[in-house]
């Protein structure tokens, strides 16, 4: 514990926190993530996982899955479009190519992954491979 | 004194609420407002337009994640829901909206007498 501290970075310290505070917008309404692009979640179902992204206005055609071992690598193409006499007034959709890759901490059946993609919303159940599960081993 | 903000209608469901990210263009006849509402489905999405406020709401079914433990997130799952004030006059009866895979786009025609005319010389 420091017992004498500089009055003065105390001051801004605390003043930093209530600035991150009344900036920080949690108290408004704000988009539900931002980061890498496609945004994902993964959840546990099971002994199986699964992957879930947020892929709006992106074609089946144009998404590109691959899984080995370990990994799974999202890629594709997002196009967004305008008419040639339109004027912008906001543009807050992304567009572009993209390429991600995650590594999961199970090793994944890659014969039996099974992908979905309805209403903008991709999802891809990962079978646990059958040598990387839990054996119970009885006690003689 | 109550407060009056309470909103009037219980259309809104108790929840999390995101903004959708949203694209607006405008050509000579239309508005044009594109909205990314990723998980939406076509019978769940309301769009309200009053005293020059356009108002759309997107409702998440989360029956789906059902059963499912969230491991690894980036991003959270909750409705849309977004507002924007119009500065045109916007003819009400001929707004149309579209959804397919999770892109609302909302064509809102200019009004006949917001229209830019051409007057010929007699």
């Amino acid at each position: 514990m420091a017992s004498i501290s500089d009055p003065f970075s105390t001051l801004l310290g605390l003043q930093d926190a209530l600035q991150a505070f009344r900036t920080s917008g949690w108290l408004q309404s704000s988009p539900s993530g931002s980061g890498s692009y496609p945004l994902l979640n993964v959840f546990r179902k099971g002994d199986d996982l699964v992957l879930i992204a947020e892929v709006p206005g992106i074609d089946k055609s144009d998404l590109e899955l691959q899984v080995k071992g370990r990994t799974i690598r999202l890629a594709g193409t997002k196009t967004v479009k305008y008419p040639d006499n339109a004027s912008l007034h906001r543009r807050e959709r992304l567009a572009g190519r993209f390429d991600r890759s995650l590594t999961l901490p199970v090793e994944v059946d890659a014969d039996n992954v099974k992908a979905e993609c309805h209403g903008g919303i991709l999802a891809i159940v990962l079978p646990r491979a059958e040598r990387d599960k839990a054996r119970s081993i009885s006690i003689s | 004194m109550r407060s009056r903000s309470w909103p009037r209608k219980k259309r809104r469901q108790p929840g999390r609420y995101y903004i959708p990210a949203a694209d607006i263009f405008e050509t000579d006849e239309a508005l044009t407002v594109i909205l990314e509402m990723p998980g939406v489905q076509k019978n769940n999405v309301t769009i309200e337009l009053e005293n020059g406020v356009l108002r759309v709401d997107g409702q998440i079914d989360f029956s789906n994640y059902k059963g499912m433990e969230p491991i690894y997130t980036e991003y959270n799952v909750g409705h849309f829901t977004r507002g924007f004030t119009l500065s045109n006059k916007i003819d009400q009866a001929e707004i149309s909206a579209q959804l397919d895979s999770g892109v609302l786009t909302l064509t809102l025609p200019k009004a006949k007498d917001a229209l830019p005319r051409r007057i010929a010389l007699e």
